[in-house]
């Protein structure tokens, strides 16, 4: 199958980006080097073509009532121009995705789910929207997205728009404001630990908004950044990725997101295998920090005194950090910090600790 | 991508370099430029003994793990240790910073490698 690409293709090649199929679209996975671009995210910015992520647009007097229905948060708190995290589960409490939602108005929102889920979320919704008096509208080939990340991001942006960024506050959003010219949606939110925005707009006119961070952010210190340091970002933050932590078989509660699953709230699908699950949590998503020489990994198993406790969801040698750490799935029993566990090795156990597993804070 | 003259080259893209009836091993440039930024290298220990292709290093970037197979059957006499404290220097210079120092078993076996000129058109022909 051929690849999909974003409207920012022609510009990934021409920065000299190492372009890779992610979930069937043809994205740069670095361009000078996941380190250096990691690097310029934790103290300049970054700008990341994000267009592959997925819009799904939920409109109708029953928006409310049926998101409350298909998603574990509690959107019922959520204000006009706020944003919420959230997971969507199958009646068995594994996870279909983990979206963003925005509100955009009483009767309208906005939902971000990940590329390679967009289209099965969407059939999901549509399996389990009946009785409710919504329309739901999967907009994703309609809009371009980039997220500009790092602690120098509300600088640059303000050089290409009229509107005050500060008053954005993180997970809260504008809609139609100008950004380069250009009519866009601006939200402080991002996947890297750092402050940023994300910032929507027509397929159009995404082109101009990249080009024109690229060039206003120059002076201070903006990189073109890939994929590669999207993970190893999100990954030092302690956050999630579908597929790793969190997956059709790895529930949020075991995936340790507990505070996104609202058990007090009216019914949900998921939610009575998820508070059975509550009260006996068999498997916890931890941190580790290696204290042997090696890079753990995706998959390595996990022990302790020669029983296999669980495996790596992802590892890196943390380029923030320097240090080798990692995320896992292991027994509850073996979860507390401070716990001393082996990771194997190509075949040798190397000694490991349970730590937090927010590696790193701003 | 940079290829040097004096040295004889694998298809997994390892260099040789012969001295009498020893060699020292390292990755080529095109190696280092394809894994990304090096994090750790795992070498093997001293009077390791290996045969043609077995994998006797590991170098791993921040996205992957690659293995380093020997390009001829060797007895390994020296490891360069500097490259487990800093692993960058292969990608700071990867010719340099050879890996393995072995003594050769089987001369004979460095017929079936390339040397500069054909490796620079298997690059070719491979990118």
């Amino acid at each position: 199958m051929e690849l999909k690409k974003t409207p920012l293709y022609d510009e990934h090649i021409k920065l000299g980006g190492k372009v890779v199929d992610y979930a069937g679209w043809a994205l740069p996975v670095q361009y000078e080097g996941i380190m250096k671009e990691h690097e310029a995210v934790r103290s300049k910015a970054g700008i990341f073509d994000v267009t592959h992520m997925g819009e799904i647009i939920v409109k109708g007097k029953e928006a409310l009532k049926y998101l409350q229905h298909i998603f574990t948060n509690d959107l019922s708190k959520l204000k006009k121009q706020q944003i919420m995290y959230t997971f969507m589960c199958y009646p068995d409490g594994g996870v279909v995705d983990d979206l963003l939602v925005y509100k955009i108005d009483e009767e309208e929102y906005m939902l971000v789910p990940n590329a390679a889920n967009t289209d099965k979320d969407f059939k999901w919704m549509i399996d389990n929207k009946e009785g409710y008096n919504i329309i739901l509208e999967n907009v994703s080939n309609e809009i371009g997205e980039v997220a500009l990340q790092g602690p120098l991001a509300e600088k640059i942006l303000s050089e290409l728009t009229k509107e005050d960024l500060s008053e954005i506050k993180p997970f809260y959003f504008k809609k139609d404001i100008l950004v380069a010219d250009t009519e866009c949606l601006v939200s402080r939110t991002g996947y890297t630990g750092e402050d940023g925005f994300e910032i929507y707009t027509s397929l159009e006119g995404i082109k101009r908004v990249w080009n024109s961070i690229l060039e206003v952010g120059e002076k201070y210190g903006v990189a073109p950044t890939g994929l590669g340091c999207r993970d190893t970002l999100r990954f030092e933050a302690g956050l999630p990725l579908y597929g790793h932590e969190i997956s059709e078989t790895i529930s949020p509660l075991e995936g340790d997101q507990k505070f996104f699953v609202k058990l007090d709230k009216e019914d949900f699908i998921g939610k009575e295998a998820l508070a059975k699950q509550n009260e006996n949590l068999k498997r916890r998503v931890v941190g580790f920090e290696l204290k042997g020489r090696g890079v753990p990994r995706e998959e390595y198993e996990v022990y302790k005194n020669g029983n296999k406790i669980g495996h790596v969801t992802t590892g890196y040698f943390s380029p923030t950090l320097k240090k080798n750490i990692g995320m896992a799935l292991i027994d509850s029993s073996e979860a507390e910090i401070g716990n001393e566990i082996e990771i194997l090795i190509r075949k040798k156990p190397v000694k490991a600790e349970i730590i937090n597993k927010r590696f790193y804070k701003r | 991508m940079k290829v040097l003259e004096d040295l004889l080259y694998t298809k997994d893209h390892e260099w040789i370099k012969v001295e009498g009836n020893k060699a020292y091993i390292g990755v080529t440039d095109y190696a280092q430029d394809s894994l990304g930024d090096i994090v750790y290298v795992e070498l093997p220990d001293i009077d390791d003994e290996f045969e043609m292709e077995d994998s006797f290093a590991v170098v791993e970037s921040v996205k992957a793990a690659a293995d380093i197979y020997i390009p001829v059957d060797g007895r390994v006499l020296e490891i360069n240790e500097e490259l487990e404290d800093d692993p960058s220097l292969v990608n700071e210079d990867p010719y340099e910073n050879w890996m393995i120092l072995v003594e050769l078993e089987d001369k004979s076996q460095l017929d079936e490698l390339m040397d500069h000129g054909e490796y620079e058109k298997f690059l070719e022909e491979e990118v």
